[in-house]
């Protein structure tokens, strides 16, 4: 866990702000003067939690960086819903391409900044998991193993949502998607297909690998300022909750993220060349049903019949990740 | 501006799209009610003066807490805090500890010596309010708060009523007591101490424009037992107030209480701080249904004091007396077993609960009473116009916090009745539940338990045997609190929107909402961890 957990009551640091504790222990998010990378106009859906995202990791980059950074953007939701041309959301220097390229031309950024000397200026490549996992992979795979001076962030909402909710490579087993219909024997996308890109990411060996979730937002910031500390390529991939395309509410947005690491289903660790070096602790453990049941890509599972098969195959994949990650700790320590 | 080559727009910000247009629901921030407040007999506003207290705010929490109730050192040792039997806490660790926080703003104010101001403007309009208790010092301070002269009459020699002479000094030291009510007599009400009212028109017409009558109940109420005529058979009242005035009544060694209430309960305690070497509790019917407090049984049992329950006294002789066994019924009321046992004893001090003594308002027979209590209407008014009555006297329950809040609401209206207005009281039923609150964000602190003298020790003499809070302690206690439905500044909205359509105001001056870019997505809403942000239809 990148960040130091606050015990201090009312709301310690579990929430985003707290009146009771001096300003430089609240979030950046608190702050009233907070840069707001991404303005308000923009067209994400409502509850969007790439927009959030999005805005939690760049307000803390600028934070970390007094405000030197310039942004690439690869193809996707975050891309159209923040800039329909001549409108742009962004108060940053930001740099779209193509789908594929958002890390090469990430790395090009880097190297003419190298060129002029600006090595105060610093770049973060971001794209969603399509762009990410499946069409801009080998790029990015380039990227890592040649260590370029790179944040990449990728915002996962586990399908390509911006063209109509199709799987991605990071879709997960059994959730419906336009390709992957609730029909058949096997409903929903099929078990054991996929990447697992932090795990990649950390194959390469890279300075520094992390997972976050828009429902821990303090940890999201303790992770993208971290991450600014370090030169050469960086890998933080970011849990983001879609409302249109997982099918829940808008307001459950961060209640989704949170059940999803609750249940360990989403682990949220950190990696440093190579090796996990700190993982949260799951702090009110869930069944993976009471992640699943909020979302109609998983409504197959419960009705017309109950598919406790299934179910109990996502749970194994979850008691997999706790162990694997070490997710519960003795209660005790916990705060 | 100069375009380049093809580009026909300029480029622009995308403030230009007001999102706000796709919504259909806003949310609202609101205050709702707290449980705490809802439950308070003297209608205090608990989750306002935690709010002020959790940042080390202590003397103006104590200010926002006595515009309520002017007694949070009393409170904080006397009252069976309803409020922390309710608290939405409890269901996620345990109740916030109220009570203790309350005493220690109170103790903090006797410390540092605060005071009440004199009311600013004076009202020209005099009030005489009769019986120095609970609900009649309440009254008496808020009169005087609104510019009212006033003046209490007493027959005893201290204010105080039941808080003196009911009350055991090991649950309200004397010199706390006196504080609290030495404050309300520096904001210039008048006491007339050692003052029987045998007239109460004869009062009023004494040039008072109104009155509040607060004689409470001081008449205990017998029940007809055959004994014999060397019998020793007091009455609790009578016993605790002889303490008080330091005519201690023999009780011999052997002491028996009969009744279940608070009162048996004190009087048991007493003698055993007496002197008495073995007291002996009857009661007839079980624990869970003896109207005493819990924590009070607890403390008595503790300090070895044995309990008869399911038994009735049938004789009473000079050493002994009698008790037969009860059974419970299928309606779950006690029967008569025939079986019997014999106690002994040296005195038996009955505590079956008080009655009111109307003989004290002597030649004021055009009140009404109605079974032993006078009513009154939902001003506090009784019968005559101009007369006001709350605490003991009137239906209700019978505790120092319900007496402070007649005395309170008595004020309020007695005022208006004055100013020839009426009191608008501000209704607020929206009670927040335990399931409407967001729970997550809170961190896990389980509760202080306060430190009580040790049971050996302190069946030995009069000391207090519920410690205070030290400051550390008050302030985590403080901070456990959940503010149920009303905003305590954590941020989450203000993190939480993807619209950055939350503008956040500044410190004690909340949020509001952009208008302009909220979507209507509700996130702020679920993710508020009191309740106090709502969705509401947008028109």
């Amino acid at each position: 866990m990148s960040s130091t957990p606050i015990k201090f009551y009312q709301v310690g640091s579990f929430a985003i702000g707290n009146r009771l504790l001096p300003a430089d222990d609240r979030s950046i998010q608190s702050d009233p003067s907070r840069t707001n990378a991404l303005n308000s106009g923009h067209r994400a859906c409502q509850g969007c939690g790439e927009a959030l995202g999005a805005r939690y990791a760049l307000d803390a980059a600028m934070r970390a960086t007094n405000e030197q950074i310039i942004a690439v953007n690869a193809t996707g939701c975050l891309e159209v819903f923040s800039t329909p041309y001549p409108e742009s959301s962004w108060r940053i220097p930001w740099l779209h391409s193509l789908f594929g390229n958002a890390p090469a031309v990430a790395t090009g950024v880097a190297a003419a900044l190298k060129a002029q000397g600006k090595s105060d200026i610093r770049v973060i490549a971001q794209g969603g998991d399509g762009a990410t996992v499946d069409i801009g992979f080998g790029a990015l795979s380039g990227m890592f193993e040649r260590n370029d001076d790179v944040l990449y962030i990728c915002y996962d909402n586990e399908a390509y949502m911006n063209t109509g909710v199709q799987r991605s490579g990071a879709t997960p087993p059994a959730a419906r998607t336009a390709t992957t219909q609730a029909v058949g024997e096997n409903p929903g996308n099929v078990f054991g297909q996929g990447k697992n890109l932090p795990r990649i990411a950390m194959a390469h060996e890279i300075p520094y690998v992390a997972t976050a979730t828009v429902a821990d937002l303090r940890d999201l910031e303790a992770k993208v300022t971290k991450a600014m500390s370090f030169r050469g390529a960086r890998y933080i991939h970011v849990l983001v909750p879609c409302p249109l395309g997982w099918g829940s509410q808008s307001c459950d947005t961060i209640k989704i993220a949170r059940l999803a690491t609750q249940s360990g289903l989403f682990p949220v660790f950190e990696a440093e060349n190579g090796e996990v070096v700190a993982s949260t602790p799951i702090r009110k453990r869930v069944d993976v049903e009471e992640y699943l049941k909020l979302q109609v890509r998983y409504s197959h599972l419960f009705a017309p019949t109950r598919r406790d098969d299934v179910i109990n195959h996502l749970q194994s994949i979850a008691d997999k990740n706790i162990a694997r990650y070490n997710l519960l700790i003795d209660e005790s320590e916990s705060i | 501006m100069e375009k380049p080559f093809a580009i026909t727009l300029a480029v622009n910000s995308s403030l230009n799209n007001h999102t706000g247009s796709w919504r259909v629901e806003k949310p609202e921030y609101v205050h709702r009610m707290p449980p705490c407040n809802s439950a308070c007999p003297a209608g205090e506003n608990i989750q306002n003066w935690l709010y002020i207290a959790e940042d080390g705010s202590y003397e103006a929490a104590w200010r926002a807490l006595i515009i309520e109730n002017p007694f949070p050192a009393i409170m904080g040792r006397v009252c069976y805090h309803p409020c922390e039997n309710v608290c939405n806490r409890a269901e996620l660790d345990q109740s916030v500890g109220i009570n203790s926080i309350e005493r220690f703003l109170g103790d903090y104010a006797i410390e540092k010596a605060l005071t009440i101001p004199a009311p600013a403007v004076e009202s020209g309009f005099k009030v005489l309010v009769i019986g120095a208790g609970p609900a009649g010092l309440s009254a008496a301070y808020h009169l005087r708060s609104m510019g009212h002269s006033v003046t209490v009459r007493d027959a005893t020699h201290a204010p105080g009523g039941m808080m003196r002479y009911g009350i055991p000094q090991y649950r309200l030291p004397r010199e706390v007591l006196d504080a609290e009510i030495h404050r309300i007599k520096d904001m210039g009400v008048t006491f007339e101490m050692n003052t029987r009212v045998d007239d109460v028109h004869e009062a009023l017409d004494e040039g008072f424009d109104a009155l509040f009558l607060a004689i409470g109940a001081q008449l205990s109420k017998r029940a007809y037992i055959p004994a014999s005529e060397a019998a020793r058979i007091l009455d609790a009242i009578k016993v605790l107030h002889g303490v008080e005035d330091g005519t201690q009544p023999l009780l011999g060694r052997k002491v028996v209480v009969y009744g279940g209430g608070n009162t048996a309960m004190d009087v048991a305690r007493t003698a055993k701080r007496l002197g008495a070497q073995e007291t002996i509790i009857v009661y007839r019917r079980t624990r869970d249904k003896a109207p005493a407090n819990d924590e009070e049984i607890t403390e008595a049992l503790e300090e070895g004091i044995l309990v008869k329950w399911l038994s009735t006294i049938k004789h009473v002789d000079e050493k002994t007396l009698q008790i037969e066994k009860m059974a419970l019924d299928e309606n779950g009321y006690p029967q008569p077993t025939g079986e019997f046992e014999t106690l002994e004893a040296d005195s038996l001090i009955l505590a079956l609960g008080q009655e009111v003594d109307f003989s004290l308002l002597g030649n004021s027979a055009d009140l009404d009473t109605k079974d032993g209590v006078m009513p009154v209407d939902s001003t506090m008014m009784t019968s005559h116009p101009g007369i006001f009555a709350g605490g003991d006297m009137v239906p209700a329950d019978r505790t120092v916090t319900t007496g402070v809040g007649h005395g309170k609401k008595a004020a309020r209206n007695i005022d208006a009745w004055l100013r020839k207005t009426a009191f608008e009281k501000l209704e607020n039923r929206d009670v927040v539940t335990f399931d409407q609150l967001n729970t997550w964000y809170y961190t896990d602190a389980p509760h202080i338990v306060r430190e009580r003298l040790d049971a050996t020790r302190r069946a030995k003499d009069f000391s207090e045997v519920v410690k205070g809070l030290d400051e550390t302690n008050a302030l985590f206690e403080a901070r456990r609190c959940m503010s149920c439905g009303n905003c305590f500044e954590c941020d989450n909205c203000f993190g939480v929107c993807p619209d950055n359509a939350i503008i956040k105001l500044g410190p004690g001056k909340g949020f509001e909402i952009n208008l302009d870019y909220c979507k209507g997505c509700g996130i702020c809403v679920a993710e508020c961890p009191s309740s106090s942000i709502v969705m509401v239809p947008d028109k």
